[in-house]
């Protein structure tokens, strides 16, 4: 796939474009699923939080074909070296890819627990982590479809500014049930949500970490060490 | 290991390569096909030669075994050391050398009317080395060792070309081993097998790499993955990439190499 180089099999080049766009596609619609589920959580919109909820199945039908289309393509084409890569690293990102719309479903229900509850001062926080958690997610897809590894080590560096988020999310949350027992409720569906943002970081990195396998056969999964993002 | 030369025997010093190619150049008439080959074939392992028909494939392994000089308008310069002795030097002996360096080609080539027995010690019996206290054991040995013994056992006398493809290739192979060869060159073994008996033959090579050195040329890069330790990629004579398998065709360092393995173009 990578490099302005055709296949000699038009049939195979045109199977590798079907699984890069499913890619894109998936890309797409979980960045709107991460957008949606905390605009439903700041808005307090129930509403909004079941759209995002049903977009999953989308997300989960184009996991299962990207998948189903792989496989097919491992046992009639045995690829090698890139188309190799390319093909196993797309089994991959679509497995990250399908987490990330999982986990802005659990935003989703936060959002219906809360019952119309205000996020207040931990909602600007989610709304930051969600602007930068597109952005990357947005850099990750564009890296993988240009094949920059560049981008994407700026996206794997980026997850830091995720990771505090998370910390003041917590921090943030822990003040107020300390000092107002009532917040208690809330504070867990809030935390859990800013958990869930945390979480998607972390599958984006993934996903920026296949793109530098995938360009330069590298991997470099599990070599430093995430941000503590204990709270 | 046997000699190749009528020269005194000398014992090697130990030698971690079993072939050393420099600058091998070959030409057929004014074709030149192969451009000035490098190369180490480390012992005890199989090596697989892949590229593009035309490359310089076949005819690198058939300098090996000097059968490209039987070729009226064939050429060849350059040194090829297996074990360390220059094979193209005054003093050694092709007939001998290919005794000692075995070749198993594309289509199964057993004599059809000699029986199964006469088809393996053929090479034997032709250099007049068969003892007849020792041709039963060498048989059996020989035909055990190519995974023919249990399925041919009870039909020795029959003719070899009653056998199956994969049944003849084997045979053949065992015809190569009976005369206790150091290494086995095999040029696309398999091109004319189901997978079934493509199976069984890279089965087999997985036994044989224990005691033999082995070049395959394939055009089946799937199998070049299956049985070789080192792979190399030859395009239009000359060697573009030479490395472990696992790694030539996952991560090739060679552009030409990732194009032709991922079958591109432009």
């Amino acid at each position: 796939m990578p490099g302005s180089k055709k296949h000699t099999n038009r049939e195979f080049e045109a199977a590798l474009k079907v699984i890069r766009d499913k890619l894109v596609s998936m890309g797409e619609a979980v960045e709107e699923m991460i957008g949606t589920s905390v605009d439903s959580l700041l808005k307090a919109d129930k509403e909004l939080a079941k759209k995002t909820i049903a977009r999953d199945h989308h997300v989960n039908r184009l996991e299962v074909d990207t998948d189903d289309l792989c496989l097919v393509l491992l046992a009639k084409r045995q690829p090698m070296a890139s188309d190799l890569r390319f093909i196993t690293l797309a089994m991959k990102m679509v497995t990250d890819l399908e987490r990330i719309g999982d986990l802005a479903v659990n935003i989703s229900e936060r959002t219906l627990a809360l019952d119309g509850f205000n996020a207040e001062i931990v909602g600007p926080i989610l709304g930051r982590m969600a602007k930068i958690n597109r952005s990357l997610i947005r850099d990750a897809i564009e890296s993988f479809i240009e094949e920059d590894p560049i981008r994407a080590e700026t996206v794997i560096k980026r997850d830091s500014e995720v990771d505090q988020l998370y910390l003041r999310a917590c921090n943030e949350v822990r003040q107020r049930m300390k000092s107002e027992e009532a917040y208690l409720d809330h504070g867990i569906h809030l935390q859990a949500a800013a958990k869930f943002l945390e979480r998607i970081g972390d599958h984006i990195t993934n996903l920026a970490e296949l793109v530098i396998f995938m360009v330069w056969g590298k991997d470099i999964r599990h070599l430093g060490s995430r941000g503590q993002t204990d709270c | 290991m046997s000699q190749v030369s009528n020269a005194p025997k000398v014992v090697p010093e130990p030698i971690e390569s079993k072939v050393v190619a420099k600058g091998i150049k070959a030409w057929f008439g004014d074709n030149q096909v192969l451009k000035g080959i490098d190369m180490e074939i480390p012992q005890n392992e199989i090596t697989a030669i892949i590229g593009p028909s035309g490359c310089g494939k076949s005819t690198f392994i058939r300098c090996i075994n000097r059968m490209h000089e039987l070729v009226d308008i064939a050429r060849f310069e350059g040194e090829l050391l297996l074990d360390g002795k220059n094979i193209y030097d005054n003093d050694v002996d092709p007939v001998l050398l290919r005794r000692r360096v075995g070749m198993v080609f594309q289509k199964p080539n057993p004599f059809p009317t000699m029986s199964i027995r006469d088809n393996v010690l053929a090479g034997l019996k032709m250099t007049g080395r068969l003892r007849k206290s020792e041709a039963g054991e060498i048989l059996e040995r020989s035909l055990r060792q190519a995974a023919l013994w249990e399925e041919v056992k009870d039909r020795l006398g029959q003719p070899g070309g009653g056998l199956s493809g994969g049944q003849q290739q084997r045979l053949c192979i065992a015809r190569s081993l009976a005369v206790e060869p150091d290494m086995l060159l095999m040029d696309e073994p398999c091109s004319a097998l189901d997978p079934i008996a493509t199976a069984r033959i890279e089965d087999l090579l997985n036994d044989l790499r224990e005691h033999y050195t082995i070049i395959i040329v394939t055009h089946n890069m799937q199998q070049a993955t299956r049985v070789s330790d080192k792979t190399a990629f030859f395009l239009h004579g000359e060697l573009v990439e030479f490395g472990a398998t696992d790694t030539l065709f996952t991560h090739p360092s060679d552009s030409r190499t990732e194009d032709y393995i991922t079958g591109k173009f432009g």
